[in-house]
């Protein structure tokens, strides 16, 4: 197991230089001139060899990759544009913390929501209580979340004052946002339960339990849903990633000062430094997170060949 | 190379495929038509499709049209479902912003399909280096959580309905890839593979009109899963100003104009966010009864 850990982590490393080339490439990708872009419209011909030099854009590429990995992995990110203050500590002051408590709230609410859903499916299979529930799941999986952030504004903040319109910094602050970044993943989350303990008790082992006697409740909940939730556990993981993603449009939506927001303002303000670093940091994040459910997935399931 | 035709004919009996593929194909139609669900998707894609369509003679109003004195109306018989901060008919801009939405979901998706069959079956069948590859660079293109691989692409090429196609293809390419490289390895491996190689068919053949077939069904259902959140996708890039630019009409442009007059007229925004639910769920919908048609696993 620790060989396989370890070779696990190791597999990361080509992700992560591919991940490193893709947000240094971006710079080099806009089309025209990206000192000129980034000094901005107004900036005379002395303004914009200034920003070139800054930025090391004189420099040949290979050159200037190696500057950028080197200079990453001691933290160093680069200045932003738009305030000329580090990237890393943009970043890392408190957005960075910002976006993970809200994908961490988030998920809390999906896994909650979503196993108690798919549990109640599975365990009454095409009652009403299924059927609807399905049907809840199906809607939220369909729903675009910047719309259901809106609406959950207007009627919980606009008509019945409940919650603030928007910010960040008590409680009050972080249910609806996370509602609306957590409903997609609960419905995931939902769906999965219900199809993995359907497939579950279907296997023989249920049968042998049932025709030894054992009761119901202890069949579902002791066999069926334990092995059911294997595959759950990495849905749940693989959630809180896409949620880091998600967080863009839903600190939009609430005003919330996170990475998300964070990413739009600097795009907007075509600060590249900024949306380079952002990027790097939020992709970083998701590969680790992936490799830790990765292995966790392995540590459940002790089935699975580690070769 | 004399030999081949023989041996062809040896290797499958034409009026046996048809045959079998005939049967496939009643008992797949006979599992959809059944499912209920996935017929209500359909009316929903079909209907949305025609709405698109014909918009131009559909619509009451010109879509751009402003006229300030009757802004931020509610539905009424003149404007059935209201009009905008800018007085311009919303469903009007609905119908014509449906044209937008769904050739930006399609395209995007098949464009996507499209790189990523490539990708994939090249992978899965030529193996090694290749296959280690392609499979890296879309290892690469998975690590970008969410929507910021497209918005990367967007902020990179700039913000425009042709860049947010191209924004959303990127994003579907890695999934179509695994998934045919995937089926790709598991076709290779057949017994008819080996023989029509045999007989000296080349690469090109041999992926076009045998590996291609076999992989088809779980490229369809992707797909068409696919197109739910390329609409979605494209619709959140426009809402966050990424996108498509107002005037025109598309939906998440409208949700997002909307968004200031959330408590005067929620109206602006509940009606483009129901249009999009309603769409997504008709391809999601679609889908899942595709995958379960196509699934063998599938009793009835």
């Amino acid at each position: 197991m620790f060989l396989y850990i370890v070779r696990r982590i190791f597999q990361t490393i080509p992700v992560m230089i591919g991940v490193t080339l893709a947000v240094f490439l971006m710079m080099h990708l806009i089309p025209g001139d990206a000192a000129k872009i980034m000094a901005g419209e107004n900036a005379n011909p002395e303004q914009i060899e200034q920003m070139r030099e800054n930025l090391g854009l004189n420099e040949p590429l290979y050159q200037q990759y190696f500057s950028f990995i080197g200079n990453a992995v001691q933290g160093d990110l680069g200045n932003s544009i738009r305030t000329s203050r580090a990237v890393t500590s943009e970043i890392f002051d408190s957005r960075f913390w910002i976006t993970v408590q809200l994908a961490l709230v988030g998920t809390v609410l999906a896994v909650i929501f979503g196993l108690l859903a798919g549990i109640i499916s599975a365990t009454r299979k095409y009652s009403f209580a299924d059927v609807s529930l399905m049907v809840i799941a199906l809607f939220g999986l369909s729903m675009p979340n910047f719309w259901l952030g809106i609406m959950l504004i207007y009627l919980f903040s606009v008509n019945l004052g409940w919650f603030p319109v928007a910010g960040w910094g008590t409680w009050e602050h972080m249910i609806l946002p996370a509602i609306t970044l957590g409903t997609a993943g609960a419905a995931i989350i939902a769906r999965m339960t219900r199809s993995s303990m359907l497939e579950v008790m279907d296997q023989d082992y249920i049968r042998t339990a049932y025709a030894k006697g054992v009761s119901d409740k202890l069949v579902i909940y002791k066999h069926g849903l334990r092995n059911a939730l294997i595959p759950v556990v990495t849905v749940v993981g693989l959630q809180f990633g896409t949620l880091l993603g998600g967080a863009v449009i839903t600190e939009t939506v609430f005003a919330v000062n996170g990475l998300g927001r964070l990413v739009i303002d600097s795009i907007r303000a075509h600060d590249f430094p900024m949306v380079q670093g952002t990027i790097l940091v939020c992709a970083v994040l998701f590969v680790v997170v992936n490799t830790m459910v990765d292995i966790s997935y392995r540590l459940l399931n002790k089935r699975i060949d580690l070769n | 190379m004399d030999h081949q035709p023989q041996l062809e004919t040896m290797a499958v009996n034409p009026a046996r495929v048809g045959n079998s593929k005939a049967i496939r194909m009643k008992s797949f139609y006979k599992k959809l038509a059944k499912n209920k669900a996935a017929m209500v998707g359909a009316f929903i894609v079909i209907v949305f499709s025609l709405l698109a369509i014909f918009a131009p003679l559909l619509a009451p109003y010109d879509p751009t049209e402003m006229q300030l004195s009757k802004k931020l109306e509610t539905p009424s018989s003149e404007h059935w479902l209201g009009t905008d901060d800018k007085g311009r008919d919303i469903l009007s801009r609905l119908l014509y912003g449906s044209r937008i939405s769904l050739t930006v979901g399609i395209l995007s998706t098949l464009l996507g399909a499209l790189t990523g069959i490539i990708l994939g079956v090249v992978a899965g069948y030529y193996g090694r280096w290749v296959d280690s590859l392609i499979m890296r660079i879309c290892d690469v293109l998975l690590a970008f959580p969410g929507i910021l691989l497209a918005l990367a692409i967007v902020s990179v090429l700039g913000a425009s309905t042709t860049n947010v196609i191209i924004a959303v293809a990127f994003y579907a390419i890695p999934t179509f890839a695994r998934i045919v490289r995937g089926s790709t390895l598991t076709v290779k491996k057949l017994e008819y593979i080996d023989a029509i190689k045999a007989m000296g068919a080349r690469d090109t053949r041999i992926i076009i009109k045998h590996i291609l077939p076999n992989v088809l069904s779980p490229i369809i259902v992707q797909s068409t899963l696919y197109i739910a959140s390329a609409i979605i996708t494209a619709s959140a890039l426009s809402f966050l100003g990424m996108g498509t630019k107002p005037p025109t009409p598309e939906w998440g442009t409208m949700l997002a104009q909307g968004r200031s007059y959330v408590a005067q007229a929620p109206h602006i925004t509940l009606f483009p966010g129901l249009v999009i639910l309603l769409v997504v769920v008709g391809f999601n919908l679609f889908g899942d009864g595709l995958r379960d048609a196509l699934d063998p696993k599938t009793k009835k």
